[in-house]
């Protein structure tokens, strides 16, 4: 027992060492950069940290734009766990976006029912939207990069289409719904001044439920072994079909959510979207940063929300581009991606060694 | 010609080779025997420049020598063969050959190069067209292009690793004729196996090597196979599985008139009929694509049959899905250990359970403790080393990899096991013991199903042996009346010969 304890905390280690290392990097690399802009890096980061976590109510924004990169990261960590690779997760974001803010203006509820009815209408578009993904790949063999990202530019333009013919609030110079009624805000003021809510309680439950449906549930299982071993889980009798397309429905319930608690939590209303958020791509790297796992999904979420977060400050504060910023996110993802590609490498040379010998 | 002295060589913690000494005479044929993982690929890549020794040195005529890389070994004249050929399969043979030694001149001189090779082919009796794509040819004739490859080099002493894994019967039979030819123009073959037949067979001396370890240098006349098996495994070991005479009872599986197609929408399954008692092991043998896999594969639900009724205990199953198959009574231990059996990434207490994975979850949750017990029984019961429920499939050996599988299998305790090449691979302690667990099986009135492409492996099992001939079955043998030859013929499609 003591040998296994050891070996865990010897496996979590290791498991920390590189993206940690990657982040040092990343800043290092920033550096050069705010160097060329001619700034001050010192400065510059200084900023970054004092918007980050300089006082509660940085905290507390820090925390806000953490929220729905759980939820993203959730769920492309999950569809990856059964071998697909969700780049819809965006697309499934914007139709929650705009199901939660209809349920929220629309319906008359009871405060907290009426939150949760909101969210619920949230999850389930992103989990529909997400199906259809999921039924496309299992019996037409569409692949579900393709099919998913084309869901992401029909959601885009049919989310805008609705908000123009049906539910824009007439009078109003900016396209956008109505606010949600006051019954189906999420609580906030968690941290006072900022615009923390209770989303972030939602999002760890998720990153539980994740977690617990993965490794602690029969349909979990099959899922794993779905993805990790088609040709397997064949032969054991496992529907290869039945749980993408479940998978991909899972998926599109985190991507959902994670559009239902920005509506309910921060903005109240679908407005006008020119474009794709960021928040579905975004997930991507968070589920690569955090190995597809739940754990360490909560952590890479927290650093792309830190990041994002502080970077606004940074260009008002010390006069470095945001871009910057996104070439430290590139850096940290570059170098935790190429992590895992020597590993696969070195794994491959272990194996043939062993073969031979 | 060849002295290795005191050659060590370690991978990590692992000894792959430990003070090894081997001496090569001129012009003999010399074999390498051991089990899979017991070090013999690494000596000889040590010998080719592939790797480096961590101790002892190497004598080449005499001379004390260096062999920093392949291009060195072969500037000496050892050349080397490997088990996966390196060939580009869309160049010809003579441009195989002539690859990276291209005849001198600033145009190739396609003409002179293709003689060069006639010539050395005829000189050494390996016959094979220089003008031929390499993609077109047999595997035995691109066995012999590798030769002409190391001989064109100039080898004077070949290093062929396991030569004969990827030939039939009749190949191996060439094979040694063309080995008896190169010796006798004054070359020496070293070759790697782990096949005792073929070491007495092909080779004038033998050096056994067990874990790393040399154990021996035998002259191969007046050895035995059992002989040899002990010193490579390190103990007595039955190479002929104890088995009385079959009891069949009631009839278990029951296949009428089945035809399938196979990937390409051709038919490879046709018209195939035959029943499976309780009690019984029936072999199906044959040479590999004449329908055996896509027939398993109709059997366990893996792939629709076109017509034909499938049925097991009176249960039709032809057109059930693979759980409900498995639900029915079916066990099965397939050919793809590592592609099928396993999710390699899982635990073995997690692998233990696939395909009843719901059996072993309460409430909706999957019961770690039971898998774990099950796991540990599996590894009680069939030896599975190291004996760790929470190691990965991927870290176990072949041989215990093929143990975890045919112990779920069993465990479950189906009525009709059907066993697809169960010891493709594996060592000869596995293979004895995988063998004695079927036959137990048979014992204990299960049914049988055993496909395999050895033919000793069928031979030494089977109670009733089928032989299967472009996707029908053309012959029924009992197998006291089945010999070697007979069976050959029947798979070679020789109809209408008596088996």
């Amino acid at each position: 027992m003591p040998d296994k304890a050891k070996s865990w905390v010897k496996e979590a280690v290791e498991t920390v060492t590189v993206p940690i290392l990657a982040i040092f990097v990343g800043l290092l690399v920033g550096t050069v950069f705010i160097l060329i802009a001619g700034a001050d890096p010192m400065e510059a980061y200084k900023a970054l940290f004092k918007a980050v976590a300089g006082s509660p109510r940085a905290i507390g924004e820090t925390l806000t734009s953490t929220t729905p990169l759980i939820f993203t990261g959730l769920a492309v960590a999950l569809a990856f766990r059964c071998g697909l690779f969700n780049i819809g997760v965006e697309g499934q974001y914007l139709v929650a976006l705009m199901a939660s803010a209809l349920t929220g203006y629309y319906l008359h509820l009871p405060p907290v029912i009426h939150a949760l009815v909101a969210l619920a209408a949230g999850g389930l578009a992103g989990m529909l939207w997400a199906a259809i993904v999921g039924v496309l790949k299992a019996y037409r063999g569409v692949h579900e990069v393709i099919n998913s990202i084309m869901l992401n530019y029909i959601a885009l333009y049919f989310t805008h289409y609705l908000l123009m013919y049906y539910f824009r609030e007439p009078g109003n110079r900016a396209a956008a719904t109505p606010f949600i009624q006051e019954t189906a805000k999420l609580t906030k003021g968690l941290i006072p001044g900022s615009r923390l809510h209770t989303g972030i309680f939602v999002a760890l439950l998720a990153a539980l439920f994740v977690w617990f449906f993965l490794w602690k549930t029969p349909q979990g299982y099959e899922i794993r072994a779905v993805g990790l071993s088609p040709g397997a889980a064949e032969y054991a009798g496992i529907s290869v079909k039945r749980n993408i397309i479940l998978a991909m429905a899972i998926s599109g319930l985190m991507s959902g959510l994670a559009g239902a608690v920005q509506t309910l939590g921060v903005s109240y209303k679908f407005y006008e979207q020119m474009g794709f958020i960021g928040y579905g791509f975004d997930g991507i790297a968070v589920a690569l940063l955090g190995r597809n796992h739940p754990v360490g999904v909560i952590f890479g979420a927290l650093l792309f929300g830190a990041l994002g977060q502080g970077s606004g400050a940074m260009q008002a504060a010390a006069g470095v581009p945001k871009t910057v910023v996104w070439i430290v996110q590139g850096t940290v993802v570059f170098f935790v991606a190429a992590e895992s590609i020597w590993k696969f490498l070195r794994r491959r040379r272990v194996k043939a060694e062993v073969k031979t010998a | 010609m060849l002295k290795l002295t005191g050659i060590t060589k370690r991978f990590g913690s692992l000894v792959a080779n430990d003070h090894i000494d081997l001496e090569i005479r001129e012009g003999e044929i010399h074999a390498l025997l051991g089990e899979n993982g017991a070090g013999k690929t690494t000596l000889m890549n040590i010998l080719y420049g592939l790797y480096a020794p961590d101790e002892g040195t190497i004598e080449w005529k005499g001379q004390p020598v260096q062999i920093r890389s392949p291009s060195e070994a072969i500037a000496l004249g050892i050349g080397m063969v490997h088990q996966h050929f390196k060939l580009v399969p869309v160049f010809t043979v003579a441009e195989n050959i002539i690859l990276g030694k291209e005849p001198p001149g600033f145009k190739l001189n396609m003409r002179q190069a293709i003689e060069n090779v006639r010539k050395l082919s005829e000189q050494y009796g390996l016959v094979v067209d220089p003008e031929a794509k390499v993609e077109s040819i047999s595997v035995g004739q691109q066995q012999r292009v590798e030769i002409l490859k190391a001989l064109y080099r100039g080898a004077e002493l070949l290093i062929l690793d396991e030569p004969t894994a990827v030939l039939t019967p009749q190949e191996v039979e060439e094979l040694g004729q063309i080995m008896k030819s190169l010796v006798a123009q004054g070359k020496t073959i070293i070759i790697i196996t782990h096949k005792l037949k073929e070491v007495l067979q092909l080779a004038d001396r033998v050096t056994v090597i067990r874990r790393g370890k040399k154990i021996a240098t035998l002259d191969t006349a007046g050895q035995t196979e059992d002989e040899l098996a002990a010193l490579m495994v390190g103990r007595r070991v039955m190479l002929q599985v104890p088995k009385g005479p079959a009891n069949p009872g009631r009839v278990i599986l029951e296949v009428q008139e089945l035809n399938a197609v196979n990937q390409r929408g051709l038919p490879a399954v046709r018209d195939v009929s035959f029943t499976v008692r309780a009690g019984e092991i029936v072999g199906i043998c044959g040479v590999d694509g004449n329908g055996q896999t896509e027939l398993v594969e109709c059997l366990t639900g893996l792939r629709r049959a076109k017509s034909g009724r499938i049925l097991l205990n009176g249960k039709d199953l032809t057109h059930m899905n693979p759980g409900q198959i498995r639900a029915a009574g079916l066990g099965h231990i397939p050919e793809d250990r590592q592609r099928r059996g396993l999710v390699l990434d899982f635990t073995m207490s997690e692998n233990v359970v696939l395909g009843s994975q719901r059996q072993y979850a309460s409430w909706g949750v999957m019961n770690m403790r039971r898998m774990t017990a099950l796991a540990q029984e599996i590894i009680k019961a069939f030896d599975v080393r190291p004996p760790e429920p929470s190691y990965r499939a991927q870290s176990l050996s072949g041989g215990n990899q093929q143990k975890v599988i045919v112990g779920r299998e069993i465990t479950r305790n189906p009525d009709l096991l059907v066993a697809v090449q169960p010891t493709r691979g594996l060592d000869v302690g596995a293979i004895e013991f995988i063998h004695r667990r079927l036959v137990e099986e048979r014992d204990a009135g299960k049914a049988v199903l055993l496909v395999s492409l050895e033919l000793d492996e069928i031979l030494s099992l089977s109670d009733r042996i089928l032989v299967m001939y472009k996707g029908q079955i053309v012959a029924e043998v009992p197998a006291h009346e089945a010999t070697e030859e007979g069976l050959g013929l029947w798979m070679a499609g020789g109809g209408g010969a008596r088996a």
